[in-house]
């Protein structure tokens, strides 16, 4: 099912290019960005449809390398801006679009902020990028966060010492407002049309503050939001309904790093782990089953369900919110064949899954089960 | 020796060891006179250049995953049921470097031999065949490593007259050499049909071919009646050699000769045969198929003195004959001097140590062998910026003397980010590396208080459960509202929720914090009662009595507050 390309560097980002949902084609570009090389590097691969290939189960043959350009630093944060042009954090503080070059199979920078993020007296790390094009948003170790427009020099918007700890991760809620991340584990909600310097709003696991490092937002129900962090657990978030999560889910024995609702079936998320594991989440609502039998998973996930959400159209309400409880079933399944080291990054798109490891490997699966 | 490029000649160098490289640089020592202009630089000279190679890279992360799975072999089973794993497991390993050899354009004759060497161990320590089987393994070895003859076979063939073509003999005497009697009796039919007088020698070549017995391992054959079998048709072979029956044709007179396993005609196709060990398996399958493992030795000695004109043999070939004299310790030492990557010995020592080959070899520090070479592989590969994580798992399964290693290792692994810091963090915390923890912490929270990232601070101490810290951070906090009279970063001390409990400086912190939310929201009896409370519980710093007693006065003056202001102030 899945096959491991070896490519000689750490992978800590892996994303699919996007593809033109009329024509529902499978992914077949995808970029990737290495980290704790001396000279790292950001790379496009190809995984071409083999149209008589004769081989089972999801297995296409290795990706092949298209071109790789020198990154100046870890590339901390990686996204697709359109089918040319990718952006990337840097561990220098940099914010860098590259563009490819589809005729001479080149990739090349195209633009670049040199010290987006930085302190006073030394360079700050980019920790996330997230984009919806021309506008780019990034955050950083530095607490700041930065609007930036493709092709614009100057920086649309500052939000300095919007966090008084490392934002980790950003996500869009809507076009005009952002979801941050943060080490003391908070959401925080921006409306950027405010200007303002402080957030909307502060979510917070009440007890531990346990550091997050990833967020994903649901992609049609749009104030629920999964965030995962240091403990490893898989939370749950309705952003309309207070400052607590809607339920808790342990997912993994180390650092979740990223977290990602299936774009088109949100009935699956997928989540990545510094123990070596990738876990593909699925839910149902709406069982029939006694719960005497509800007991069957294919690996040991425990919920609670921090908070029982009173009254309501149960029909509206997602199974996600629900977790693991007699509302809804929840089944997780391993998605790599045996531990590896840390998972650092995954991308799902369609029917196809890639991610990329510490163990210099690339997993691809363009069979997955949605 | 080399010389290092970059150091100008006849200058004086000092220089200092590192953990896997030397730094170089030139002094300015000198006994007398003016001393000339200074060179800004340092060199810094690395002696394992195998480790910066890409394809090099690939080769240690495989073998890397491979190795973690063979330590989670369980112990409890007995070894019969797990001598296959052993084998797929080598095989594995060696499957991974010819994946390299593949990469790496032009075959690198170091991944050849450490290939080859491999090979042979896995045949004959890991399967450990018996006689039988045994020759038919070699036999294995033998062809897989000499792959040209196919090479040549397939130019023989597309050719338009195969049986003319000048390369067309040594074909047929290398598939007798290697024991390919199926593909020599079909190479031969090209020669019958051109020579249509000759028919019934080729007739009986062919036959004679064809009733070659084979040991077969599975069968219900003993390995005597194999014996007696085999020894009938080698009569009935040197029968037909004595009675002149190929005398007129030359080249099938070699080929018998060969069947009959005629040393002298064998050493005549040295070319063919190319090396020593080639010619000692072709010399055990014609004349001593049923060769016992324990006999090996000799007949390798002796194979290999026959073929070596000048007599001095080349590392690749000691180890080899250390091989087939089962001397598991001498091959391990000749390979560690011979190659100048610890990858090998390193893990194929730990294989056989897994099959429970290896006694326990103590060297002077008391360690045994298979931990030394560990030791020294992963060592090595943490001088690398990135496999650092890879050796963390080989520091893991050496037993006595691997903590201490990761120990003192991991603390000189640079971090440049959080994500990295977080990564060793995490391997620490899962050894219960209690003081490297608090090390990497304490590093990273000084850092984030030199940048002014209090909130980044406290994070880190509450990850180490640093309380001397916490309240290092609660007193710079405290000093910066002392300062400019109000509270900076009050997303973190309004939600410290139950880390306000690491300090109590911290816990005073957010309680003087909640102090004034109530007194903002004019709440007044609840301000006044927490205020008193944080007099009377004496966390507050001795510095901030004045303060907090300034704050009162203007409670005094509200009128539902007083009584209980005035009684708790007595």
């Amino acid at each position: 099912m899945e096959s491991a390309k070896y490519v000689s560097q750490k992978v800590s980002k892996a994303r699919w290019r996007p593809v033109s949902s009329s024509f529902l084609q499978q992914p077949e570009i995808f970029a990737t960005g290495s980290w704790d090389n001396e000279e790292n590097k950001i790379s496009i691969w190809s995984v071409g449809n083999y149209e008589n290939s004769g081989l089972e189960d999801g297995f296409e043959g290795d990706p092949q390398l298209i071109c790789e350009n020198k990154h100046d630093g870890d590339v901390l944060g990686l996204q697709f801006l359109d089918q040319e042009r990718i952006v990337t954090a840097s561990s220098t503080g940099a914010v860098t679009i590259f563009r490819h070059h589809h005729n001479s199979q080149t990739i090349s920078v195209s633009q670049q902020w040199v010290k987006a993020h930085h302190y006073p007296c030394d360079n700050a790390p980019c920790t996330a990028v997230v984009c919806s094009s021309p506008e780019i948003i990034t955050v950083g170790e530095d607490g700041r966060i930065i609007v930036l427009r493709a092709d614009q020099d100057c920086m649309a918007q500052v939000i300095e010492n919007a966090d008084s700890s490392t934002i980790h991760a950003v996500t869009y809620l809507r076009t005009t407002e952002i979801l941050t991340v943060n080490s003391i584990g908070q959401i925080k909600l921006w409306d950027l049309r405010q200007q303002s310097n402080s957030a909307s709003q502060i979510l917070s696991l009440s007890g531990d503050r346990v550091p997050l490092y990833c967020i994903d937002r649901h992609p049609n129900q749009q104030h629920i939001v999964a965030t995962g962090g240091q403990d490893g657990m898989l939370c749950m978030w309705d952003v309309r309904q207070g400052s607590m999560p809607s339920s808790l889910m342990e997912a993994h024995s180390a650092e979740m790093w990223e977290v990602h609702f299936h774009p088109t079936n949100p009935d699956h998320l997928f989540t990545c782990s510094e123990d070596g594991s990738l876990l593909h989440w699925e839910t149902s609502s709406h069982s029939d089953m006694p719960s005497f039998l509800q007991g069957n998973r294919n690996s040991s996930v425990t919920s609670r369900s921090a908070m029982a959400l009173a009254g309501g159209n149960q029909s509206l309400i997602s199974a996600w919110l629900n977790g693991d409880s007699s509302k809804s079933r929840l089944e997780t399944t391993h998605m790599l064949p045996s531990q590896t080291l840390s998972v650092n990054s995954l991308d799902v798109l369609g029917q196809c899954l890639v991610c990329g490891t510490d163990g210099e490997a690339i997993f691809i699966n363009k069979q997955v089960p949605v | 020796m080399q010389n290092i490029s970059g150091i100008r000649p006849g200058k004086r160098m000092g220089f200092a060891w590192g953990p896997g490289d030397i730094l170089v640089y030139e002094t300015q020592n000198k006994a007398s006179g003016p001393t000339g202009s200074g060179c800004a630089f340092i060199h810094v000279v690395r002696k394992d250049e195998d480790i910066y190679s890409p394809i090099l890279r690939k080769l240690f992360n495989e073998s890397h995953h491979i190795f973690v799975g063979l330590q989670t072999i369980k112990d409890d089973l007995p070894s019969k049921s797990k001598k296959p794993q052993f084998v797929s497991i080598s095989r594995n390993y060696r499957s991974v470097i010819r994946a390299c050899m593949e990469e790496l354009q032009q075959a690198v004759s170091i991944l050849l031999a450490i290939e080859l060497i491999w090979n042979l161990c896995e045949v004959l320590f890991i399967d450990a065949a018996p006689a039988g089987s045994l020759l038919l393994h070699l036999l294995d070895w033998v062809r897989l490593h000499k792959s040209d003859v196919d090479e040549k076979a397939k130019g023989v063939l597309q050719s338009d007259s195969p049986a003319e073509h000048r390369d067309y003999w040594d074909v047929v005497l290398s598939y007798v050499l290697q024991g390919r009697l199926e593909d020599t009796r079909k190479m031969l039919m090209k020669q019958a049909m051109l020579q249509p007088a000759a028919k019934s020698m080729y007739k009986l070549m062919d036959s004679l071919l064809s009733k070659m017995p084979f040991y077969n391992p599975g069968g219900t054959q003993t390995l005597t009646e194999f014996d007696v079998k085999w020894r009938n048709w080698h009569e009935e072979v040197d029968r037909y050699l004595k009675d002149n029956s190929f005398a007129s044709n030359q080249h099938l007179e070699v080929i018998c000769k060969i069947l009959l396993g005629d040393e002298d005609v064998l050493l005549e196709h040295k070319e063919l045969l190319s090396t020593w060990y080639y010619f000692l398996i072709t010399r055990l399958l014609y004349c001593h198929p049923t060769v016992k493992p324990t006999e090996l030795h000799y007949y390798a000695q002796s194979s290999m003195m026959m073929f070596l004109d000048s007599g001095v043999p080349e590392p690749l070939d000691s180890i080899l004959l250390a091989a087939f004299e089962f001397d598991i310790h001498q091959v391990i030492k000749d390979c560690s001097i011979a190659l100048n990557n610890w990858w090998f010995v390193a893990h194929l020592t730990d294989l056989l140590d897994h099959c429970k080959l290896l006694q326990s070899h103590n060297l002077h520090f008391g360690s045994n062998l298979r931990e030394f070479l560990l030791l020294e592989y992963a060592s090595g590969l943490f001088t690398h910026h990135s496999l650092w994580q890879c050796a963390v798992d080989y520091f893991d399964h050496c037993p006595e003397f691997g903590r201490v290693y990761l120990e003192l290792q991991i603390e000189r692994v640079p971090l440049d980010t959080e994500r990295k810091a977080l990564k060793v963090l995490r391997i620490c915390e899962e050894r219960q590396m209690s003081e490297q923890v608090r090390s990497i912490c304490k590093i990273m929270a000084m850092r984030a208080v030199r940048n002014n990232r209090l909130g980044s601070a406290l994070s880190w101490s509450i990850r180490a459960k640093d309380a001397a810290f916490a309240t290092l951070i609660s007193e710079r906090f405290l000093q910066d509202y002392c300062a400019k009279g109000t509270f900076s970063d009050l997303d973190l001390i309004d939600n410290l929720g139950s880390t306000m409990l690491l300090s109590d400086r911290l816990t005073f912190l957010g309680k003087y914090r909640e102090f004034h939310k109530l007194y903002g929201e004019k709440c007044f009896s609840d301000a006044a009662k927490l205020l008193l409370s944080l007099m009377t519980a004496k966390i507050a710093p001795q510095s901030f009595w004045m303060t907090l007693l300034t704050d009162a006065l203007p409670l005094l003056e509200q009128k539902e507050v007083s009584p209980h202001l005035n009684i708790g102030l007595k």
